[in-house]
């Protein structure tokens, strides 16, 4: 038997009483009825507190010039186990390495937040945020502009020394 | 002395017409509601919401609901009959509607120009008027059953009419009872005796109520009784074909009818519009002219109608309505449906020969209580209150713990009740 069966003792013949039974379930539902425990989300205007580990849609972490924090170094393509971020990266006259391109098609991530654990300069972050519905598919290929745009807040890494994240 | 001031036949045509159209639009706006009123209660009862998105609290919704009904596709079955198919929602709405016109709301108004009753047609047959005219209703039922052309819709219907003609019986009995005492059968005359008794009829024939309470249930095809209907077994039972405001229509019906039922109890067991623990409200028309009541010597005491005292009563009236309507939606979503043999053994074996007997008996304590010459009143209640209450809890006691009515463990041990079951083990396998 699987362990979570639940063996419901039937009472024999007469010894249930039903008046009993009816009125204990009127009462039931009476209690109920003035007093309803509160379960509903009115959702679009009461919000969902999100996990602070949720995992959602990525953004993209800017400088204070408004350049992106992606150095281009090419983990996150590597480690993505849905093989959903393009990345073609490019080098100024400085050296510096940066995306030329950068895309996420968010229909194929798992949202395992991989290629945020794996940014060695916390540039590509995955957010706590749901709201994602689009009016075409693809839309749903988020360019380097429309990742530096977004900003929902980001997802709390997890942490060895607080698994719980208390 | 209450000057007794008769409508001019222009004038009682013309408040018939009004009070035509205020019952019916008073009527149709709380059917409207209780469509409201039950989606919102059975939301509360299992810890939802219910519909509170159209106007505040969801006011609206029975407004867009119409809409939407009046604006959707009508289909009609391809094998269908059609004509008896369009009759049926219509058919089945008539007769609840109709039935309101008997029941009186509240205390007669004075007007310029005489004294109104506040009901829409005194009729002198009252209740055979609605108990001929609310089992019509069934018509409508079957027939739409079996002009859809569908074996779900034809069971619902058959299920129906035999529900129907099983509860008649049960509901005409008890209704007796309330006849016994009230020695007429227009509905006025019954609030008129109630006040009279001083206690409503709820408490000397209290097993009157519940046989009546039981059958209404099953006249309106209200859950437990829902075996037209029956979701899990017919689909939707006999309107399973109809769509848009036809379907709508049978829904008009039943909530219609629900409203007569719980304006009828209201008036047979709770008084009607008499307020309690006041004598200022009971007025009756008698020959003479309005009174409240008899002196000493048997002389009417004349009465005067007046407008506060009418509205007062309209209030009460709404108020014991009220809470029956509230009640039919709480029993709903309290209790499962019975099994279809339960419905038959409940109706033919267990409330016909207990209404049977239960005539008898106030007829024989009605017969005792008029030898010693008790006089029509507190103490004649009282005595039918304890011969009542006596009855009451001995059926009770009588149906209860699987006695005379049973679920499906019980087919199981027939014959062998006496057999002492090793109570350790628990489950089901136990008692085989």
């Amino acid at each position: 038997m699987a362990i979570s069966v639940k063996v419901m003792r039937r009472p024999e013949a007469g010894r249930t009483s039903y008046m009993r039974a009816t009125l204990k379930g009127m009462s039931l539902t009476f209690k109920h009825m003035v007093r309803p425990t509160k379960v509903t989300l009115e959702y679009p205007e009461e919000q969902p507190d999100l996990h602070p580990r949720w995992r959602g849609t990525h953004r993209m972490e800017v400088h204070a010039d408004g350049r992106p924090k992606c150095v281009a170094c090419g983990l996150c393509p590597t480690v993505c186990p849905a093989n959903c971020i393009r990345l073609v990266g490019g080098e100024d006259d400085q050296g510096n390495r940066y995306p030329i391109v950068y895309e996420i098609d968010e229909f194929r991530c798992i949202f395992c937040g991989m290629c945020q654990e794996v940014c060695p300069v916390e540039a590509i972050h995955v957010g706590r945020h749901f709201e994602n519905a689009e009016y075409t598919r693809d839309r749903f290929v988020y360019d380097l502009d429309r990742l530096m745009e977004q900003d929902h807040p980001t997802t709390l890494l997890w942490d060895p020394s607080d698994p719980r994240s208390e | 002395m209450g000057e007794m001031q008769e409508l001019s036949t222009f004038w009682f045509v013309t408040i018939g017409a009004v009070k035509v159209l205020a019952v019916f639009t008073v009527v149709m706006v709380v059917v409207a509601y209780m469509t409201l009123a039950e989606r919102r209660v059975s939301a509360f009862i299992q810890d939802r919401l219910g519909p509170n998105r159209v106007g505040p609290f969801g006011l609206l919704q029975p407004i867009a609901d119409g809409l939407k009904n009046i604006i959707k596709e009508e289909t009609m079955p391809g094998t269908a009959a059609k004509f008896y198919f369009v009759l049926g929602p219509a058919l089945a709405i008539m007769p609840a509607v109709v039935t309101m016109a008997v029941i009186p709301f509240a205390a007669p108004l004075p007007t310029p120009v005489g004294t109104v009753d506040m009901v829409v047609a005194d009729v002198p047959i009252g209740i055979l008027y609605i108990l001929a005219l609310s089992s019509l209703a069934v018509y409508g039922i079957v027939l739409s059953g079996w002009a859809s052309n569908n074996k779900y819709a034809f069971l619902g219907g058959l299920r129906a009419s035999a529900q129907m003609i099983s509860y008649e019986v049960a509901l005409g009995l008890s209704v007796i009872a309330v006849l016994l005492l009230v020695g007429n059968v227009t509905l006025t005359e019954t609030v008129w005796q109630q006040q009279q008794l001083g206690m409503w009829f709820v408490f000397p024939l209290s097993l009157a109520f519940i046989f009546f309470l039981i059958s209404a249930l099953a006249e309106t095809n209200r859950l437990p009784f829902d075996m037209p209907e029956a979701e899990s077994e017919l689909i939707t039972g006999y309107h399973t074909e109809y769509s848009a405001m036809k379907f709508s229509m049978f829904f008009i019906a039943e909530y219609a009818h629900v409203v007569t039922a719980s304006a009828l109890l209201a008036t047979l067991f709770f008084g009607g519009w008499d307020i309690p623990f006041w004598t200022g409200d009971d007025m009756f028309r008698h020959e003479s002219g309005w009174i409240k009541g008899f002196d000493e010597a048997g002389a009417p005491i004349a009465a005067t109608p007046s407008v506060l005292i009418t509205l007062l009563t309209l209030g009460a009236f709404c108020a014991k309505t009220g809470f029956f309507l509230l009640l039919y939606i709480w029993i709903r979503w309290t209790l499962p449906r019975f099994r279809y043999d339960q419905v038959m053994h409940l109706g033919w074996k267990v409330m016909l020969p207990g209404a049977l007997g239960y005539i008898m008996l106030v007829a024989g304590t009605m017969l005792v209580l008029e030898q010693l010459e008790v006089p029509f009143g507190m103490l004649y209640g009282g005595v039918l209150t304890g011969v009542s209450g006596i009855t009451t809890l001995a059926f009770l006691f009588f149906v209860d713990r699987d006695r005379v009515i049973s679920g499906a463990h019980r087919k199981r041990n027939v014959g062998r009740r006496r057999v002492p079951v090793a109570r350790e083990a628990g489950g089901p396998a136990a008692s085989n």
